[in-house]
């Protein structure tokens, strides 16, 4: 449910996920240790499909340490100062492990994989009011508001526990030194925040860029290869061209993203039926057989397990040299289940070249940008099976 | 495992499809007899007691239906193997809640068809994909809820085990596939997938009428 640990370890035993979950409660009930194994396991097992864990890239990550390092370390001087100013010494005590855990906080956050990262910021960031959604003018004036008033009050309840005047003066104090920190650290702290939306902009940049590449990979490097294999057939090869000129002229010019399946249909079974036609239409040689169970309304995250589905399809077309495709799609309450699978020539997942970017990017990126997986099944002679889940936002029945 | 070339029945309108049909099973199969219209079907049927029929679902005299009608309860030895162009639900629920013991579509291939015909002779069930999804759409929990019907728990449930075998041949996979997954002998997939026509036969959940009854079927 949180890193994934239970379910990993369920699926090399062969136990019920949901066993294993208990199981970890239970103990986790009855002593700390499980908490720290179940973080620790977090922490250094790879998630399935990746080759770093989440330590090593944390370790790795020079930028996120020096960030954490320049909040972290006059934050605590400054926290030292003022409780030792008021004689609450013991405030101070609890302030070095809380930062400390802020700070490994932040680094596993900066370096967990895309899905975790969408349930951090899906499902944890809304808790503490932090989420990506925009909150309005109005909200970010009252929670100012809040925090002023809020820290007026604290600073005046100091000021009436100490009945003497002179108690303000370690408050000043401290409040020069603070003070100070900010006009010696100041520049670092704008420096390094100006790296950071940097870093964000970059990050966002290359989000669209293997957006964009996905596209081009699903339409135009799609048909180049169609229009390789078949170069015997001028008549074709005219037709596939045609087709993916008009295709990308109104991508380019008129700004219609070629066919998202989502655009067209209001469900999942719709959207698997247009699926098939779309497959079959395309002149691949290929019969989609389908079966769908259940049905649901459609969202951002449905459509791209569809069209995450139409690519693995149209890769069975192109490269398996089957026949006939099986398209199985489920409903269940909590997510969606996908299967394409044929029983063509198969292939070797390990040996597919890294830059290749069918699976990689139109399959399993795009299934994770909005939190769901794809595992590839294939060995040379066995067919192929592409297997696609996607969770269901709640609230769509 | 299957009887030595089983004595099979083909009752089809289409004469091209018949000889291909004949061509395609060679000498694996002793054909007995064929048929191209319900009422001289099951005239023929009963004097030759095959084995197994393969019935087309569109039939003129009264479609697929009629012939099983007519046959299965004088003969219930009879087996009948279901084939039809058409996948809709209606098409397949109907012959099978008649008795057929499988649904296989036209555009099967002639090695699965045989394998298929070896499985009904030898009195287990054949399901195609799209019946196994149709089957796992009509069981699913709180689709019963539209009627006040009492359920029998024991028909009117799948099993999680044959949940998991229903959705392995949704899935494509053939029957030696699906044991091969699931670690189990291909003659425990089809003992669960037998249980699974009983069920869908003796059912009363409503879904499973109510495609029938829509279309006066029943």
């Amino acid at each position: 449910m949180l890193g994934g640990v239970c379910g990993g370890l369920a699926r090399r035993s062969g136990i019920d996920a949901t066993w294993v979950r208990i199981g970890f409660v239970v103990l986790a009930l009855f002593s700390g240790v499980m908490v720290l194994v179940y973080a620790l396991a977090w922490l250094f097992v790879p998630l399935e499909g990746e080759d770093t864990n989440v330590f090593a890239r944390a370790v790795e990550d020079r930028r996120g340490i020096r960030l954490v390092a320049a909040v972290c370390i006059p934050l605590l001087i400054a926290v030292q100062l003022v409780t030792s100013a008021l004689h609450v010494g013991f405030v101070g005590l609890l302030g070095w492990p809380t930062l400390l855990a802020a700070g490994v906080v932040v680094l596993i956050w900066r370096n967990a994989g895309e899905s975790e990262r969408s349930f951090i910021d899906h499902d944890v960031m809304p808790l503490v009011g932090a989420g990506p959604q925009r909150e309005g003018r109005r909200g970010l004036l009252v929670r100012v508001a809040i925090g002023v008033a809020l820290g007026a009050a604290g600073i005046v309840l100091l000021v009436e526990g100490h009945t003497t005047a002179a108690a303000l003066r370690p408050v000043g104090g401290a409040a020069l030194v603070a003070a100070a920190a900010v006009v010696v650290f100041g520049p670092w702290w704008l420096s390094l925040v100006r790296d950071l939306i940097a870093e964000r902009q970059a990050r966002a940049m290359a989000e669209e860029r293997a957006q964009m590449a996905a596209h081009v990979h699903d339409s135009v490097l799609q048909t180049l290869a169609l229009i390789q294999r078949s170069a015997d057939d001028p008549a074709r090869v005219v037709r596939l061209a045609r087709a993916q000129e008009r295709e990308l002229r109104a991508w380019l010019f008129e700004g219609r993203a070629p066919g998202s399946i989502g655009d067209d249909v209001a469900t999942v079974a719709q959207g698997v039926g247009l699926l098939q036609r779309q497959v079959e239409e395309a002149d691949l040689g290929i019969a989609v057989q389908v079966v769908v169970v259940g049905d649901c309304a459609l969202d951002e995250g449905l459509s791209a397990l569809l069209d995450a589905a139409r690519e693995a399809t149209v890769n069975a077309a192109k490269w398996s040299g089957a026949d006939q495709v099986s398209l199985y799609a489920e409903v269940e309450a909590g997510a969606v289940t996908l299967f394409v699978r044929d029983r063509g020539c198969g292939f070797d997942p390990e040996a597919v070249a890294p830059d290749r970017q069918g699976i990689a990017q139109s399959i399993r990126a795009r299934m994770a940008r909005f939190g769901g997986t794809a595992v590839v099944r294939s060995a040379p002679g066995e067919g192929t099976e592409v297997q696609l889940a996607m969770p269901r936002r709640p609230g769509d029945a | 495992m299957s009887p030595e070339r089983p004595r099979i029945f083909l009752v089809e309108d289409h004469a091209v499809f018949r000889a291909g049909v004949r061509a395609e099973l060679g000498d694996a199969v002793d054909v007995v007899g064929e048929a191209d219209e319900a009422g001289a079907a099951v005239e023929l049927i009963t004097e030759r007691l095959p084995e197994v029929v393969l019935l087309d679902v569109h039939l003129p005299g009264g479609g697929g239906l009629a012939v099983l009608g007519g046959v299965h309860r004088a003969h219930p030895e009879v087996q009948f193997l279901a084939l039809s162009v058409s996948d809709a639900p209606e098409d397949v629920i109907a012959v099978i809640r008649a008795g057929a013991r499988g649904y296989v579509t036209k555009t099967i291939s002639g090695p699965e068809l045989l394998q298929a015909v070896y499985r009904v002779a030898a009195g287990d069930a054949v399901f195609s994909p799209r019946l196994a999804g149709f089957v796992l759409d009509a069981f699913t929990e709180g689709g019963a809820a539209v009627v006040d019907l009492p359920l029998d728990p024991e028909l009117d449930q799948l099993s999680p085990r044959e949940r998991e075998v229903l959705r392995l041949i949704a899935r494509g996979y053939t029957y030696k596939e699906v044991a091969r997954d699931l670690g189990i002998s291909a003659k425990t997939v089809e003992t669960h997938v037998s249980s699974v026509l009983r069920k869908l036969q003796l059912s009363t959940r409503h879904q499973l009428t109510r495609w029938a009854t829509d279309r006066r079927l029943v």
